[in-house]
């Protein structure tokens, strides 16, 4: 039981720092972003071929992951997605939806439709008895890392002044726009920092959720449960919609194996109808 | 919005509308040629029998969309509701195809009718979060009664019956075709007339506005509820087609990216004059086709890339020659004002 | 004019499905082979270790047989039954195709099985092997292995080795409910128990909690069946959840342990017993050759069970192009791959006459490091199994 839960917690904290970055350009600037996935597969091939090929260390991946996806995502942002930010909804969907599509073959022509794997560093591996739980290490490893960055971002939006030129430009643009913030840089450096977030959940994630090139197709499902369930006006909402999410389809799948996917569907759906601007939604009108 | 009916009478109105939702006389030019499309074409029958499927799909969702500014990443439901209702008749001995139009129509418009309710509130991202979970809910549980549905090895053993017990769904598909193409041609006929209806105009108010719609005493959930019942009904046409002229069902008919197909289908055609839907199942099919027939494995990645430049270039200025083309059509003006509120939700200031 | 048109239907039929009697005066036409795989989708690499195997065969041996030259249309339909219908029929009528071959999937092949009915074209089964497949149609035979033919193998295995309780996890579609229903049927005649049947979505799949389950339930083995190309996905988790460790031994068919991606599993797959058909450490000259031409084509990659039964499927339809001397009327073709019989690489094969499905060796093989690569070592032969499910 209790293992169940640990194991939906890990699960959940990953989704959460694989989907932010989405939540935050969903409710800065109001652009769906599809795509987003694709970032973290990129975040994941990265560390593939740097430890397959080139035997980095794990460890070494990771960070490496962040920084390559974050500036990857911060040249896309300011030669592609600049232009996209006054089109409407549809054409923002078909755009990065485009962008998925040219992602998940690129990927496939280069290192091929197979399921990509990574042997973790022995360090890692295996599980020990906690209080009668027994506890993957991998798991805890991966709560460890997503705990300290969801502590930081949480540091950085509540106590910087960044962080409140981010929260005053989420709540209202144009009049940020009006007082004088550089609305779209800081658009910038968050879309930069939320791609390297999910090419760091994508490279962590690897060994949980599989990588393959179908990756960004797969999940993007998931990111958008966690962003519309959550919200996109805190990071607290989408943090405990990530929590939710991922406790429910684990323990869904652990004690109704027959009905698995239901669970987290029928759950988001139940949601969205009695709340429908997402559980931490602060106000009704955006 | 569109002060073009200063009616002296209500039947000075109506006229007006009945005129403007009959087909023009060029219209007819253009339908007309397209049964003979076969004969151009034998060997691509199937490609166009799918046109037509697809066409008459994303006309449906240009009915809450483009009419009613219903986001939707769902819709698949409804035609895979028509699709496995026609395919289990078939399945079971009732073969009849106008039987099961009928029954699939009905059974994706019932759908709709009681799914409407669920989608009358909150943002697009809601809107588009919910219609796609009802879809995925119905997936699973169409994977779930596979005694019923086959689940993931897909319905067998369908038998459609020949159509009026004369023209039996044939290797070649050109029967397919004909079918698929009058029923297109009667549910886009159906359709024009909805939106040029004292119904579709109010809901052209509702969609402009839902607030002002509202203080001019339009009850705007009814008339929601409405429109995506029917749009439903129309997708479950287009599911039932593609049941009976391939005889097969799976659960691909329900699957996401049959959602996604439809949506891109329909943007890259333009929203609001239901032309759109065809010229953009036209477009992307025969891209489609050409490309999946030269590069097997990586068509997506070309696929992509005429996405993403289509929104970059602007889609205004691709589709442009087909649009030019439909301002003589009558609801063309739909089509600008269906731009503005699809980015801000209904309420935007 | 609705009579023309049922002529010109009918006449297009006609022309479709009787290709075959015209074709003696057409002898000099190409023999057309429509190869329907998943090249796109998560079930690629299926579509491409077949589609690798099939045109090895066709580069080692000449395009040529009796005097007709082979010419193979490569489609993908991204693994969606629908999609496999449409090109398959698509592929009849205007390609004239005299074959039909590939199918990754189960639901494919049933998706297809009517037009080659309909069109009376010899329809090639090249990965597929869910045992009623044969069934569906008279113009189908099969190159691949059916569930029942390694389930009963390894079911029996398992009785007979010390392992009494067994949970079964397998993907849920048509073949992974034969191998659990097959599995079960041999072990328990001898003498074991299934304390769990475990279903797992054949998409996507996240095996964890399912995993956690098979824990739980604390049995000697889990018999595993997932399509090919999954299993890494599988090993993962199953090494993760300490499965290993609890002593539940992995046994199951030889997908899980799919040679194309073997290596990749690591140390976590090492001790896996499977029933297979083939291992790419096949001992055989006809397997040396095949292996090191495979590689030497495909910039390495190893051939799995998938590529080899591509290349079957090939030699299967040069074999018979060969007797029935060009001849590519349905029904002829089809009695001369009855009764087919020759070596392949993964060993001596034949065609079942009565059922058209294949009859082959069935091994247990063992997962081992040999030379610091992982290889489905065969321990022990089952000679000339035939589809236990289409027995008596």
């Amino acid at each position: 039981m209790l293992t169940i839960l640990f194991d939906g917690f890990a699960y959940g904290m990953l989704l959460f720092i694989l989907a932010c970055g989405l939540a935050v350009t969903l409710g800065l600037m109001n652009f769906i972003n599809l795509a987003h996935g694709a970032f973290a597969m990129a975040g994941g091939y990265l560390t593939v071929v740097l430890m397959n090929r080139y035997g980095v260390s794990f460890y070494l991946c990771l960070p490496a992951a962040f920084l390559v996806t974050a500036l990857a995502g911060a040249v896309l942002e300011r030669t592609l997605y600049v232009h996209l930010y006054d089109r409407n909804h549809l054409d923002q969907v078909l755009f990065s939806i485009g962008l998925v599509f040219m992602a998940v073959a690129a990927i496939d022509f280069v290192a091929g439709s197979q399921q990509q794997i990574i042997q973790l560093p022995a360090s890692l591996r295996g599980r020990f008895e906690f209080f009668g739980v027994s506890v993957g290490v991998y798991r805890l490893f991966i709560i460890v890392i997503c705990g300290l960055l969801t502590l930081a971002l949480q540091l950085v939006s509540s106590r910087t002044r960044f962080g409140s030129q981010l929260r005053a430009a989420v709540d209202d643009p144009s009049v940020a726009r009006g007082l004088g913030i550089r609305v779209s840089a800081i658009f910038a450096v968050t879309f930069a920092v939320g791609s390297g977030l999910a090419g760091l959940g994508g490279a962590l994630g690897a060994e949980i959720l599989g990588l393959d090139p179908t990756f960004p197709l797969k999940f993007m499902i998931y990111f958008l449960i966690v962003v519309a369930v959550g919200g996109t006006t805190t990071i607290t909402g989408p943090f405990i919609a990530s929590i939710i999410l991922g406790v429910a389809d684990v323990a869904g799948k652990y004690y109704l194996p027959d009905f698995g996917a239901f669970v987290i569907y029928t759950l988001m759906v139940a949601i969205l109808i009695v709340r429908p601007e997402g559980l931490f939604a602060r106000s009704a009108a955006r | 919005m569109s002060g073009e009916a200063k009616p002296s009478t209500l039947e000075a109105a109506r006229a007006s509308l009945m005129r403007s939702a009959a087909l023009k006389p060029f219209e007819y030019l253009v339908w007309l040629p397209l049964p003979l499309l076969i004969f151009l074409f034998p060997s691509k029958a199937f490609l166009l029998n799918e046109i037509a499927i697809l066409a008459l799909f994303a006309v449906s969702l240009d009915l809450i969309l483009g009419f009613a500014g219903i986001v939707s990443l769902g819709h698949a439901a409804f035609f895979g509701a028509g699709a496995y209702t026609a395919g289990i008749l078939a399945a079971n001995g009732f073969g009849a195809p106008l039987l099961g139009l009928a029954a699939g129509g009905a059974a994706a418009a019932l759908l709709g009718f009681a799914t409407s309710f669920f989608i009358l509130r909150g943002s697009d991202l809601t809107r588009l979060m919910i219609t796609l979970g009802l879809q995925l809910i119905l997936l699973e549980l169409a994977n779930r009664f596979s005694g019923l549905t086959g689940g993931t090895d897909g319905l067998y053993g369908m038998t459609v019956d020949p159509i009026a017990g004369l023209f039996s769904f044939d290797l070649t598909g050109q029967t397919a075709w004909f079918y698929s193409l009058t029923v297109l041609f009667a549910a886009f006929l159906f359709a024009r007339r909805l939106v040029h209806s004292p119904f579709g105009r109010s809901l052209k108010a509702v969609k402009g506005n839902r607030r002002r719609a509202a203080f001019l005493g339009i009850d705007t959930n009814r008339r929601l509820v409405a429109i995506y019942t029917v749009s439903a009904g129309l997708a479950g046409l287009a599911g039932v087609l593609l049941a009976q002229t391939t005889q097969f069902v799976s659960l691909d008919v329900l699957d996401f990216h049959r959602s996604a197909e439809v949506l891109l289908v329909l943007v890259i055609g333009g929203t609001g004059y239901l032309y759109g839907g065809i010229f953009g199942a036209v477009i992307f099919k025969l891209m489609q086709d050409w490309l999946s027939g030269m590069t097997p494995q990586y068509w997506q990645f070309w696929i992509g890339l005429l996405l993403v430049a289509i929104v970059l270039v602007g889609r205004e200025r691709m589709t442009g020659g087909l649009g030019r083309l439909a301002a003589f059509l009558p609801g063309r003006p739909a089509r600008r004002a269906a731009k503005a509120p699809a980015a801000g939700g209904e309420d935007a200031p | 004019m609705m009579d023309r048109r049922r002529f010109l239907t009918v006449g297009a039929i006609a022309l479709a499905a009787g290709l075959g009697l015209s074709a003696p005066a057409a002898a000099q036409e190409s023999v057309k082979i429509g190869l329907i795989l998943p090249m796109t989708g998560p079930f690629a690499s299926t579509g491409r270790q077949v589609e690798a195997g099939a045109r090895l065969y066709m580069s080692k041996h000449g395009d040529t047989v009796a005097g007709r030259k082979i010419e193979l249309l490569l489609k993908d339909d991204a693994g969606t039954p629908d999609q496999t219908k449409r090109t398959a029929q698509e592929m009849v009528v205007n390609d004239k195709v005299s074959f039909l071959a590939g199918f990754g999937l189960t639901p494919l092949a049933f998706a297809t099985a009517p037009i080659s009915t309909q069109a009376k074209v010899p329809t090639i089964v090249m990965a597929a092997a869910t045992s009623s497949i044969t069934e569906k149609s008279p113009f189908i035979a099969r190159t691949s292995f059916t569930l029942p033919q390694a389930s009963v193998i390894i079911g029996e295995w398992a009785a007979e080795n010390g392992i009494k309780k067994v949970v079964t996890l397998v993907s849920d579609y048509a073949p992974g409910a034969d191998a659990q229903k097959w599995f079960a049927s041999a072990f328990t005649e001898n003498g074991g128990e299934i304390v769990e049947e475990i279903q797992v979505p054949l998409r996507n799949p996240d095996f964890a909690p399912f995993l956690q389950r098979v824990k739980d339930a604390s049995p000697d083995a889990v018999f595993v069946f997932v399509p090919s190309g999954a299993g890494a996905a599988f090993m993962k988790q199953f090494r993760d959840r300490g499965l290993g460790e609890a002593g539940i031994r992995l046994i199951g068919t030889g997908d899980v342990v799919d040679d194309d991606i073997l290596n990749d599993m690591g140390e976590a797959a090492l001790g896996t017993v499977t029933a297979h058909h083939y291992s790419v450490a096949h001992d055989s000259p006809e397997n040396d050759a095949f292996v090191k031409a495979f590689k030497a084509a495909n910039d390495g990659m190893r051939p799995n069970f998938m590529g080899v039964a591509g290349y079957d499927g090939m030699a299967l339809i040069y074999q018979a192009l060969e007797k029935t001397g060009g001849d590519t009327d349905g029904e002829k073709v089809m009695e001369a791959i009855k009764g087919l019989a020759w070596t392949s690489p993964r060993g001596p094969i034949s065609i079942d006459p009565k059922t058209r499905d294949i009859v082959q060796n069935m091994y247990i093989r063992e997962v081992k490091s040999v030379d610091g690569e992982l290889y489905n070592v065969e321990q022990e032969t089952f000679e000339a199994v035939k589809d236990p499910a289409k027995e008596g």
